[in-house]
């Protein structure tokens, strides 16, 4: 009896510490975000949210985020593919390669495109000469929103495939399926949660990129200015109300991806019981 | 029989083809650029770069504050896992839900928020401020953002394991007669371990590169609040490449070294998973 009183006790002793916790690291900044994007009304918030800028910044990052998703779906399923269908040499060297965008600082994810594109570059001259301008442009923010999330969706890809075996895609190779059907028909419905997943964490990743993009950006208003650049811009000019204001547009975004995630993440789980 | 290892299923060319130039193109190519580039200078140069004492008390702050956060996301991570995994209680899902938000809310945002929250007349800063103790613009302030960053990932390498342990050891060690505190020390905590510290790299690693989220709390002063990534920030907006280069080697360097130790603790944390001891 005395034990699980104890235990009662220290059950709900551990839950409040918990949310405790919690409600200050992660409930308390979003409710500063709200609260202080309607600080001065309804009307500043809105006049913040349709700015031309704020526009202008949010298709960017739109563009900069779709481009990321698609590059790396693709990658990702190629990828995948490879690592899990066949054996060859070199895996896991291959496998580490794809990896180490994710443990490069964002910073200097922008640092080595700025080297490799810069005006110090060897490609510069050819660059020149045929008009393209990637550093300080929409090309390089792109660039570098798609290296920071480039493993994104192979990771999530890879465990399922590794664990469904080569067995069922052999069988339909040997019955004379080619590529891609073999892919259509059997791997893809393996794999199809866990590729809306990655996809959902790609997403969540690219628009909210900080670091990297500040770095090739050259912060040029309504040219290349994404929607976390746009916010720093007005926090540094002592623009509160409206950098929270744009603030709440990514927190809207982010809850919905984190909704999506944990419904995707059920789904994921429930589906694979059966198998 | 060299027959055997032929492939049966087709499309490897292809396949392989598109993986090997999409990650040249995108992860080799630029960072052989950052060795060609270093490769250029010489060495004097790079130590004289890096040993310079802004730039060594900015390695300080980085290491300093990204271990205390990590050590403080280990002991809450543990505490948040065990929870989410052991209780049932109302709003349960909410809360499991909750803690990826670090990943999904971008560091900018999270950044702002937080020195909002942290600056002498926000919510948390003022109660502090009562105390003498200012949050915002100190290295406290740093390690207040790097714990709100690394949250999701020591409580996400713990939860699976503690999802799996068998709990007829605990049964059998409390039949005996262990208390609680020490069943937990003795049985339970032995077995998370390895993925406590998987967790800590993970969250260390993330925590020393980390830069969106800091940049607005740290007040970024010399010698006091500058981290290394604002280190090398400032030098590409001088456009001083070389040292910025410098600079973002030793902490490539640490990173892979982080990684590396990471991986030797997972590669034996499978390994008891799977009852190889």
């Amino acid at each position: 009896m005395n034990q699980n009183k104890q235990s009662g006790f220290v059950k709900w002793l551990l839950i409040t510490i918990s949310v405790l916790f919690l409600f200050v690291m992660l409930v308390l900044p979003l409710l500063v975000v709200i609260t202080q994007a309607f600080k001065s009304g309804v009307a500043a918030y809105l006049k913040a949210v349709t700015d031309k800028y704020t526009v202008r910044a949010l298709l960017l990052t739109l563009e900069a985020t779709l481009t990321a998703v698609v590059v790396n779906t693709i990658f990702g399923l190629f990828a995948a593919w490879t690592i899990t269908k066949f054996k060859f040499k070199g895996k896991k060297l291959l496998t580490t390669l794809i990896d180490i965008p994710v443990t490069v600082s964002p910073v200097i994810a922008g640092l080595i495109f700025i080297l490799l594109f810069g005006r110090q570059s060897l490609l510069y001259p050819i660059l020149k000469a045929c008009h393209i301008k990637v550093v300080f442009a929409v090309p390089g923010i792109i660039l570098a929103t798609v290296f920071v999330t480039f493993p994104f969706i192979s990771r999530e890809l890879i465990p399922v495939l590794e664990t469904e075996g080569t067995d069922e895609e052999e069988a339909a190779a040997l019955m004379g399926a080619g590529a891609f059907t073999i892919f259509r028909k059997i791997t893809l419905p393996h794999i199809r949660w866990a590729l809306l997943y990655g996809i959902v964490l790609c997403t969540a990743r690219a628009m909210g990129e900080f670091g990297a993009v500040s770095v090739l950006s050259g912060h040029l208003r309504g040219l290349t200015n994404t929607l976390p650049l746009h916010v720093e811009i007005l926090f540094n000019e002592f623009q509160y109300v409206p950098a929270f204001a744009v603030s709440s547009i990514l927190v809207i975004l982010a809850i919905i991806l984190l909704v999506m995630r944990s419904v995707l993440e059920h789904k994921g789980k429930t589906t694979k019981k059966p198998l | 029989m060299k027959k055997k290892n032929k492939r049966v299923i087709p499309g490897f060319g292809i396949s392989m083809g598109v993986t090997l130039t999409m990650v040249s193109v995108i992860v080799l190519i630029p960072l052989a650029t950052l060795v060609i580039y270093t490769a250029q200078m010489s060495f004097p140069e790079i130590i004289a770069t890096i040993t310079r004492g802004r730039v060594l008390s900015s390695f300080y702050v980085s290491f300093i504050t990204a271990f205390a956060a990590s050590a403080i996301n280990a002991v809450m991570g543990l505490i948040l896992a065990w929870v989410l995994v052991r209780y049932e209680f109302p709003g349960k899902r909410i809360l499991d839900g909750m803690i990826e938000l670090p990943f999904a809310l971008p560091t900018a945002v999270a950044g702002i928020s937080l020195t909002y929250l942290t600056t002498d007349s926000g919510w948390i800063g003022s109660f502090f401020a009562k105390f003498g103790i200012q949050i915002a613009y100190t290295r406290l302030g740093i390690t207040f953002a790097l714990i709100f960053v690394g949250i999701p990932f020591v409580v996400r390498s713990i939860q699976p394991v503690l999802e799996k342990l068998d709990p007829s050891y605990e049964e059998a060690a409390s039949v005996l007669g262990a208390s609680r505190t020490r069943i937990f020390w003795k049985v339970i905590f032995p077995e998370v371990l390895s993925s406590l510290c998987t967790g800590f790299g993970l969250a260390f690693g993330r925590c020393l590169g980390e830069y969106g989220s800091i940049v607005f709390i740290a007040g970024n002063k010399p010698y006091y609040t500058e981290i290394t990534p604002l280190i090398i920030m400032s030098e590409l907006q001088e456009f001083d490449y070389p040292s910025a280069t410098a600079i973002a080697l030793v902490m490539l360097i640490a990173a892979f070294l982080i990684l590396f130790i990471n991986n030797l603790i997972q590669a034996r944390n499978t390994k008891i998973l799977n009852g190889n001891r």
